[in-house]
């Protein structure tokens, strides 16, 4: 099941839910807030999301994974709001009766949330400036129209 | 006419400087409404930008119809 929350991601919970008797396996991803990013330092990141359509397109990878690898149980839990240093932003995880199927699913898994969930994230940095990440363009764009 | 309700997030709630509007409007596609909202709000130009009608992602010549529910969706960044 994929979630969105505004709180501390519970990972031992999760793992928990997870458990399966027929399994010999557990893949997990934790993706951290990093202090950098393309040359500037980050101080902290704002996640928004767009939550009809992202649970929906979440639950949607969740099922193609499962469908394309023989795995038992998989949740993805994304945070929104705002996050410091080191916080966990996003968790996978996966169980499955052997282990390559488990990596390969949470792969498979956190490479489309990226690439397809409507969740963005700004960064703030550590010289005051801020941005919303793989929006140069309309960030160049919004950049001017604050000094216009 | 027919009235749209438009949501904004990121970049273009900050743009708009608002999380959403309802308008009326004869834009026939989800194209012709971006554009109309763009001269008023002053959006960049919608590069790899997406658009959801009914919390479903469509194509920007889908046709809008009234009470339609748009959101256009930035390059998302998640993880």
């Amino acid at each position: 099941m994929f979630d969105l929350t505004e709180d501390p991601i519970s990972i031992a919970t999760l793992t928990e839910q997870l458990r399966d008797e027929t399994c010999g396996a557990f893949v997990s991803f934790d993706g951290w807030v990093r202090n950098h990013n393309e040359g500037q330092q980050v101080l902290r990141l704002e996640y928004e999301s767009y939550q009809a359509l992202a649970v929906k397109e979440g639950d949607k990878i969740l099922a193609e994974a499962l469908q394309r690898f023989p795995v038992a149980r998989i949740a993805c839990v994304h945070r929104t709001g705002s996050l410091e240093i080191g916080d966990a932003a996003v968790w996978v995880g996966v169980s499955a009766a052997h282990r390559g199927e488990a990596f390969d699913a949470c792969r498979y898994v956190i490479d489309e949330v990226k690439l397809r969930v409507p969740i963005w994230k700004k960064e703030h940095y550590v010289d005051g400036d801020s941005g919303w990440v793989n929006c140069e363009a309309c960030a160049a764009a919004n950049h001017n129209h604050d000094h216009s | 006419m027919k009235t749209i309700h438009i949501e904004y997030f990121a970049i273009l709630r900050e743009q708009a400087d608002r999380a959403s509007e309802s308008l009326i409007t004869d834009a026939a596609t989800a194209e012709a409404l971006f554009q109309e909202l763009q001269a008023a709000h002053g959006f960049a130009a919608p590069r790899n930008f997406k658009v959801a009608i009914n919390d479903e992602f469509s194509v920007w010549a889908a046709e809008l119809q009234d009470g339609d529910r748009v959101v256009f969706i930035p390059p998302v960044a998640g993880g």
